[in-house]
């Protein structure tokens, strides 16, 4: 069975959400949308304090080509317009809307119908994209009509589709194939189209098999599209990772997938551009799991961006006593929040809730050189040497060694037995060698 | 036999002979003019190699000293007057009066008056915490305490406080070098011009928030209400970005600021307590 060559660990699953029915968590009272949901230049506020806006409405305009629109994802008033901590741990700006019953654009097609035929053109398509603000929805939120649009020089010759959903506990994309199967594979046609690529391979860890089964028995219908079953390692969701299981290319140092003539899209991207593109749905609603060992009732919902954590924690049966940590995102790469208050937005897959127990540090100790963060590295990278090179101050040899190539996976601070913050200092030597570098560009 | 002895002295002093005359003329050669100045500038200086001057140590600020036409923005901060005055005499140049500084810490918010809201697990580091969020209070630009600035420090000036868990600048040791100013991620220390007997008279704030929102994270939050700004007469007070500041060379230290702050965040050391009618309202701190 396929997988990535080198590095990888394996956390527990603890998938347990991967029986529950998505289901539609009501619309919240109250939202609060941040401009920044993606990765790029902030959305432009474009409504006003008491303004009524419809669900779908466009209420902040994307910057520059790498941003993204911002749709309302209620139907009322907008409140205010203001900062807030989101899951980023900062203040961002935000639009606060109060909810008034559920009025959805004209032009949004409701129905449940399965739109099969594609009308638009791959111009069309990309534009729709943009327009609906479709970003990654694996987690990186990078708006997807960037890598829609094949720079001239470059070539695309396969689609690759991320439905590895490798992190532990999370099962939102795991239940999205499972349930909305037909619509993935109509959207990934779309992505096909707009890339102008006769060939897209959906990649699935074999800890999914119902989902493998479910894929391929529906990919049978479409045209060039076909599925793979992966071998179960972290971080295999990543892209660079997953390119090389699948099609055994190597992206290189500082480069895009793109260079090696290919794209990749999570399966959650895939079925919001399905519901863009058929529906003229823009992107205001997501799969989220909402998952932790106390809880009474664990879930995956379908949540409207800006509903702030606490309501779906009171959907999964409210807070556990012995909850420790909140976490955003997964385990290995997620963010723990800063309060209940902070709203959902497009890049946040999952809520994890841990007890105390789990969400304490274990005391970090001396390193004794062992090596097992070299071996878990999957970028071939030596995370003991980077670490002690960003705890030195020593960035100039840290850019060296390629602190840059790191994508923060975790699987070194994962695998430390000394329970080295490894992870900790690589990401604050990263951000400062990026910082250097870019100053270094701009003096030039 | 008996020639072996005087063979080899011959020989062996022939040989360093030789060599003696080839180093010469190497040495001849490749000669690097030295200022011997320099060395003398260096010797005047405290050695300490802070960095406080600009430079990568004493030695390099030496060179920039010797080379140096006057002594224009060049001063050691450790050594003060008597060292720049002590250089000035060997190179035969005049020295610059430079107002000797101090290191001020611009925040006050204690646990007490800025309570915790959530609790930061990570390593204990300003600058990690700083690149994670807020921090632990609801202030994104207070003091995160985890002593960044102390272990920066060469001089032994700073130290935490287990109380308020702020860093504690000890004035007689603090040579204002800068390094505690460059090691704050949050840019919470300023350096002041040092003033008589030690007194010292400033905003201990840089939440550019709002009043509202400042006031909420911290009960001694600056919330720019400018009754400060109107009731100061010698004009050493703006107002930017939501915050008040004073300007250390036009404050004259009439502490009339300090009693119409609202909510204490302007703070004042070393001054001889207040007249009685004032005493009531007003809290003197002290170090």
């Amino acid at each position: 069975m396929k997988t990535f060559p080198i590095g990888g660990v394996h956390p527990p699953e603890n998938k347990l959400t991967s029986g529950s029915e998505i289901q539609y968590l009501p619309v919240p009272a109250a939202v609060a949308i941040p401009v920044v949901q993606h990765i790029g230049a902030p959305a432009v506020v474009v409504v006003n304090k008491d303004e009524k806006v419809k669900t779908g409405q466009v209420i902040a305009q994307s910057k520059g080509f790498v941003s993204s629109n911002i749709h309302s994802s209620v139907s009322g008033k907008v409140t205010k317009i203001d900062t807030i901590i989101d899951s980023t741990g900062y203040k961002q700006t935000a639009v606060f809307i109060t909810t008034e019953g559920d009025e959805w654009d004209e032009t949004i097609d409701r129905s449940n119908e399965i739109i099969t035929e594609i009308k638009l053109s791959p111009e069309e398509i990309v534009k729709r994209c943009l327009e609906s603000g479709i970003v990654g929805l694996g987690g990186a939120t990078f708006p997807s009509h960037v890598k829609l649009t094949v720079p001239a020089g470059k070539r695309c010759d396969v689609l690759i589709i991320n439905g590895v959903e490798c992190e532990p506990f999370l099962t939102s994309d795991h239940r999205l194939m499972l349930e909305r199967g037909e619509e993935i594979l109509i959207g990934v046609s779309i992505l096909m189209k707009a890339l102008k690529v006769n060939k897209a391979m959906i990649g699935i860890e074999n800890n999914k098999p119902d989902a493998v089964a479910h894929m391929t028995n529906l990919a049978t219908a479409f045209q060039g599209i076909t599925v793979h079953a992966l071998k179960v390692k972290y971080p295999q969701g990543a892209e660079k990772q997953l390119i090389k299981a699948l099609i055994k290319r190597e992206v290189p140092s500082g480069k895009l997938p793109l260079d090696v003539n290919t794209v990749v899209h999570n399966v959650g991207t895939a079925f919001a551009v399905y519901e863009a593109v058929q529906k003229n749905k823009p992107l205001f609603e997501r799969v989220v799991t909402i998952t932790g060992k106390s809880l009474s009732k664990p879930g995956n919902y379908f949540v409207r961006t800006g509903t702030p954590v606490k309501e779906l924690i009171a959907a999964a049966g409210g807070m556990p006593e012995d909850t420790g940590k909140i976490v955003s995102g997964g385990p290995m790469m997620g963010k723990s929040l800063a309060s209940t208050e902070v709203p959902l937005t497009k890049g946040i897959s999952g809520i994890i809730l841990f007890p105390a127990a789990d969400s304490v540090r274990k005391e970090s100790m001396p390193c004794i050189r062992c090596s097992k963060c070299i071996q878990a590295c999957p970028m071939n990278l030596e995370p003991y040497l980077l670490m002690t090179l960003s705890e030195k101050g020593l960035f100039e040899r840290a850019e060296k060694e390629r602190i840059t190539d790191c994508m923060e996976c975790g699987s070194c601070s994962y695998t430390c037995p000394a329970n080295r913050p490894l992870l900790d200092y690589i990401r604050m030597g990263k951000a400062t060698v990026i910082k250097i570098a870019r100053e270094r560009v701009s003096k030039q | 036999m008996s020639l072996t002895v005087p063979v080899t002295i011959i020989s062996l002093s022939l040989l360093a002979l030789i060599f003696a005359v080839i180093l010469y003329f190497i040495a001849q050669k490749f000669k690097v003019f030295e200022d011997p100045r320099i060395d003398d500038v260096q010797a005047a200086l405290p050695a300490a190699n802070c960095g406080g001057c600009g430079f990568a140590g004493c030695r390099n600020f030496a060179e920039a000293l010797v080379k140096a036409e006057n002594f224009e923005g060049l001063n050691c901060p450790v050594g003060g007057a008597a060292v720049m005055g002590a250089v000035a005499k060997i190179l035969g140049k005049e020295a610059v009066a430079v107002d000797p500084l101090v290191a001020v810490l611009l925040c006050n918010g204690s646990p007490e008056v800025r309570p915790h809201t959530t609790k930061y697990d990570g390593v204990p580091d300003c600058r990690m915490a700083h690149s994670l969020y807020l921090g632990e209070t609801d202030c994104g630009y207070g003091c995160l305490g985890y002593g960044d600035c102390v272990r920066a420090c060469n001089f032994d000036a700073m130290y935490m406080d287990s109380k308020t868990n702020l860093p504690v600048i000890i004035d007689d040791k603090c040579v204002a070098c800068g390094a505690c100013v460059r090691a704050c991620p949050r840019h919470l220390i300023e350096l002041r011009k040092k003033a008589k007997k030690d007194r010292k008279l400033y905003v201990a704030c840089q939440n550019c928030d709002k009043g509202g929102p400042a006031r909420r994270a911290c009960k001694v939050a600056c919330i720019a209400c400018s009754k400060c700004f109107n009731v100061c007469e010698f004009g050493a007070i703006t107002i930017e970005n939501n915050l008040a500041y004073i300007d250390a060379y036009k404050c004259t230290f009439c502490r009339k600021c300090v009693v119409e702050c609202p909510t204490g965040s302007i703070l004042e050391f070393n001054f001889p307590p207040r007249k009685p009618k004032t005493e009531e309202k007003v809290e003197t701190k002290t170090v």
